[in-house]
């Protein structure tokens, strides 16, 4: 089967305690990967977001994972330190019950890159913006196991779901999008 | 493309539900700015003196920040601007917190509003869909609470609310506006809001604000980022903790009361108590705000920590901001613990945390003294706490005496009489000020105290450290990264500041060298209004990370309006000056423009009129304080020259008329 291989994971540590709930982790988010670079903003496009409720005392960031083609069948809900969160509060999909993580004019599904960029960053943007510690950025290596085979699949089932949802020229066009940023 | 701003404002007339979308002059947007400076040209066009505060032919306006929706840090502020019931002049407060870059993400600078609802509605702002909303299920709810209902109501968690309680409803002079953990509070503001029959307004936006010069502005803010994170790791020496930051003053960081507890004053601004800030008091006062305050908290993309949320048991969570902290707790003779469940109220309530305690503590003064008696006050607890909370419900209700003092220490006393106006003592331009009572005159004070038209000295104080430093070596310390003066000349100043001396307070700094400074930390406030920047990153601390040399490569870049420093100057100097003439129209002149009597002991009765005269000449004005014709043309305000001319409040040849004093009668 597949060989071994060395990967780097790249991780952002987040502390909600430290949050002060400023959002500036939205706003270079979306900066960033506004065409030109920091052309424009919109926390709307960021890749994460920071779920907020200041009177019930919490502030979540939360990052934008895979794309969900169907929302979950049961939703948690949870309770910590007499807290009570929403359901779907840690949940990083993009997925048809909410808003979150889409792009807001064609409601395509958005995604956190770690701010892949050439150069590399030293740190995504977001942790550079958060100055109160709340987000800490952490690599580590790991070995992975990589099917190449199995991948290819995965990327085709994938972009069948989205064209059923959105419409195949959407999704192309998104594609051509994303292409140009690189 | 416009940059910065979106090129539209949102036209609102409540008496006919009419809705508006226009688009504004990018013409203006180079001669004023934006925010304060294009509210003040509407306001000028659209709003003219016989136009009292409760018409509704008064504009009340919502504005963003030029810059407020890019990542400028900090640059949060949305500025209401209005005429004050309360001082009947242009009030312009502004408010931080997340909602004037949610209203350029839905599209808009500008909120316009006028006209009067028949009942209470609420203004739903998302991006195109724009509607009044009926809101009667939200009367008499604190504004905490409106937020919540709306958020639910609109069923969006990022939504943004400003809203009125109870005491905007009932008109109360001194209502504001909140929105979470900001507000704006001066002027009552909120109680226009309230006369409109406007509730709140609810705004989510999700478009893009774009800037002209990307990588450069990204720069731009790059670099004061990396600013504030090396003077948050290195404060000032030699000032006090909560002046050697940036922010607004760490009042939700700090326990150490000793300067504030000791240095200002109790009760109704009377009583000094020197030896308050025992240890027994640091360590209670320490529990309490440990006990309650769950988490620091900042405005829409800041890294600064300047809010507290509050969590008293047994009352719901609210979100204190600065010095309201103390105000109630000084007011009424009390301790901390008061203060913040008093505050948690007054909250939900909208009202302003300066003016509001000292309604309360001159009432009690005035019922001391018999000139109000047992039965203005019926049922009336005996403790002082229980007083405050009293009186905070007869004020926002409106009841029996509560209606009289809603308007006021300045008006309340007027209607009261029997020599009550003795007792209004600490207001300027009919506004509770500080309670700060001091010894030798501090002539750049003085400057500031008569001539702010923000009527707050922390709205033009900032910049210019507020005492000489003891000895030269640490002022050489002090002037070497200085970079924020506009000239080296205000180093200069500074170095030659003693404490005692011939180069002490009051003769020096000179006159001249007082009006530069007073000039200089005026124009970083006006600004930071026009561009929506927290002054708490700009005009207020010492060595900002926002200046006079960065601004213009700021608005360049990001609004695509070619701008220098003169320009900019000379732009700010044009809606400063519109300002004024506003002011003057509602008959403004020089006798308001003076400090509470009893701010200093020590008072210097020819150098203060040197001091005015000087200033006024140095800004352009008469020595009436009217801006001459000169000085209007010279920053292309002809039609106000013209305006003057016709009514008369200039001569043909740029004199005032002798006869001119109509803000004497309306103090008759
Ligand atoms: S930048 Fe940091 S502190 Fe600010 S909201 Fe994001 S995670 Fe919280
Ligand atoms: S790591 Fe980069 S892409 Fe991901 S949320 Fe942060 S800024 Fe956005
Ligand atoms: S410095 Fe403080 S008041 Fe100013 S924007 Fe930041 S958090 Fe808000």
């Amino acid at each position: 089967m597949g060989e071994k291989k060395k990967k780097i994971i790249k991780t952002i540590k987040v502390d909600v305690d430290k949050c002060n709930g400023c959002r500036a982790c939205e706003v270079i988010c979306s900066a960033f990967h506004a065409e030109p670079k920091y052309s424009s903003n919109n926390p709307a496009r960021a890749r994460v977001r920071v779920i907020r409720h200041p009177l019930r005392d919490i502030y979540i960031p939360v990052y934008a994972g895979e794309y969900a083609p169907a929302e979950c069948m049961g939703r948690d809900q949870y309770t910590i330190e007499g807290k009570e969160y929403e359901e779907c509060a840690f949940c990083r999909a993009s997925c048809p019950s909410r808003d979150a993580f889409k792009e807001p004019d064609s409601g395509l599904p958005l995604k956190c890159d770690m701010c892949e960029s050439d150069p590399e960053l030293d740190e995504p943007m977001c942790v550079q913006w958060c100055l109160n510690d709340a987000l800490i950025y952490e690599t580590r290596e790991e070995e992975v196991e990589e099917d190449a085979v199995a991948q290819q699949e995965e990327v085709e089932i994938g972009l069948e779901a989205l064209a059923g949802k959105y419409g195949l020229q959407n999704v192309m066009d998104a594609v051509a999008r994303m292409s140009k940023k690189d | 493309m416009r940059y910065g701003e979106t090129g539209f404002n949102l036209e609102i007339d409540l008496s006919r539900g009419n809705i508006e979308r226009v688009e504004n002059d990018p013409v203006d947007t180079e001669l004023y700015l934006g925010g304060l400076g294009t509210n003040a040209k509407i306001m000028w066009d659209r709003v003219p003196p016989e136009v009292d505060a409760f018409s509704p032919d008064n504009l009340l306006i919502f504005s963003a920040g030029l810059l407020c929706g890019t990542p400028a840090v900090g640059c949060n502020r949305t500025i209401v601007t209005t005429i004050s019931p309360q001082t009947k002049l242009l009030a312009f407060s502004m408010m931080g917190g997340f909602w004037a870059p949610e209203l350029k993400y839905a599209g808009y600078d500008k909120v316009i509003i006028r006209g009067r609802s028949p009942s209470l509605v609420y203004l739903y702002i998302n991006n195109d869909k724009v509607e009044i909303r009926d809101a009667t299920h939200l009367q008499g709810k604190g504004s905490n609470e409106t937020t919540d209902l709306l958020r639910q109501e609109v069923k969006d968690s990022n939504a943004q609310v400003a809203a009125i309680g109870l005491a905007g409803e009932n008109r109360v002079f001194f209502a504001s506006i909140e929105q979470g953990r900001s507000s704006a509070s001066r002027a009552g503001i909120g109680a226009v809001m309230g006369d409109k029959g406007l509730k709140a307004i609810v705004v989510r936006g999700t478009r893009d604000i774009n800037v002209a010069r990307p990588a450069e502005f990204h720069g731009l803010c790059s670099e004061v980022l990396q600013y504030i994170k090396k003077r948050e790791d290195n404060p000032i020496p030699g000032v006090m903790p909560i002046l050697a930051g940036l922010g607004s003053p760490q009042e939700m960081k700090i326990h150490d009361e000793k300067w504030h507890t000791e240095s200002f004053m109790w009760g109704n601004s009377r009583v000094r108590r020197k030896d308050f800030w025992t240890e027994e008091v640091a360590s209670e006062w320490t529990q309490t705000l440990e006990n309650t305050r769950t988490r620091l908290i900042s405005c829409y993309n800041c890294p600064m920590k300047c809010g507290g949320t509050i969590s008293i048991p047994g009352l719901p969570t609210y979100m204190m901001k600065c010095f309201s902290k103390l105000t109630y707790t000084m007011a009424a003779f009390s301790d901390l613990d008061f203060g913040l469940k008093i505050a948690q109220r007054a909250t939900e309530y909208g009202v302003d945390g300066f003016s509001t305690p000292q309604v309360m503590a001159f009432a009690l003064e005035l019922h001391e003294n018999g000139i109000l008696t047992d039965d203005d006050f019926p049922e009336m607890p005996s403790d002082s706490e229980g007083r405050f909370y009293y009186l905070l419900d007869k004020i926002v209700r409106r009841e029996g005496i509560g209606d009289v003092l809603a308007n006021g220490t300045y008006w309340a006393a007027q209607e009261i009489g029997k020599g009550a106006e003795e007792y209004a003592h600490n207001n300027i331009k009919k506004i509770e000020q500080l309670p700060l009572k001091l010894s030798m005159l501090n002539p750049i004070y003085f400057l500031m105290y008569c001539t702010g038209e923000k009527i707050n000295i922390t709205q033009i104080e900032g910049q210019f450290p507020q005492m000489p430093f003891p000895k030269r070596e640490q002022r050489e310390e002090f002037v070497k990264d200085w970079i924020q003066v506009p000239d080296d000349r205000f180093k200069q100043y500074f170095l030659d500041w003693e404490l005692r001396g011939d180069n002490s307070m009051p003769f020096y700094p000179t006159v001249e060298m007082c009006c530069d400074i007073v000039d200089w930390q005026e124009k970083m406030h006006y600004i930071d209004d026009a561009l929506g920047m927290c002054a708490g990153l700009s005009s207020f601390p010492l060595k900002p990370p926002y200046h006079i040399h960065n601004y213009p490569k700021f608005i360049s870049s990001g609004a695509g309006i070619d701008m220098d420093e003169d320009k900019l100057t000379q732009a700010a100097k044009r809606y400063r000056t519109l300002i004024r003439a506003i002011n003057v129209r509602r008959g403004m002149r020089r006798e308001d423009e003076k400090p509470p009597e009893d701010h200093w002991k020590k008072r210097f009765p020819e150098l203060e009129k040197d001091l005015l005269d000087t200033y006024y000449k140095f800004k352009g004005w008469n020595e009436q304080g009217i801006p001459t014709k000169e000085s209007l043309e010279e920053l292309s305000l002809d039609y106000v020259s013209e305006d003057f001319r016709k009514r008369g409040i200039l001569t043909g040849n740029g004199d005032t008329p002798a006869a001119d004093t109509p803000a004497k009668e309306e103090k008759e």
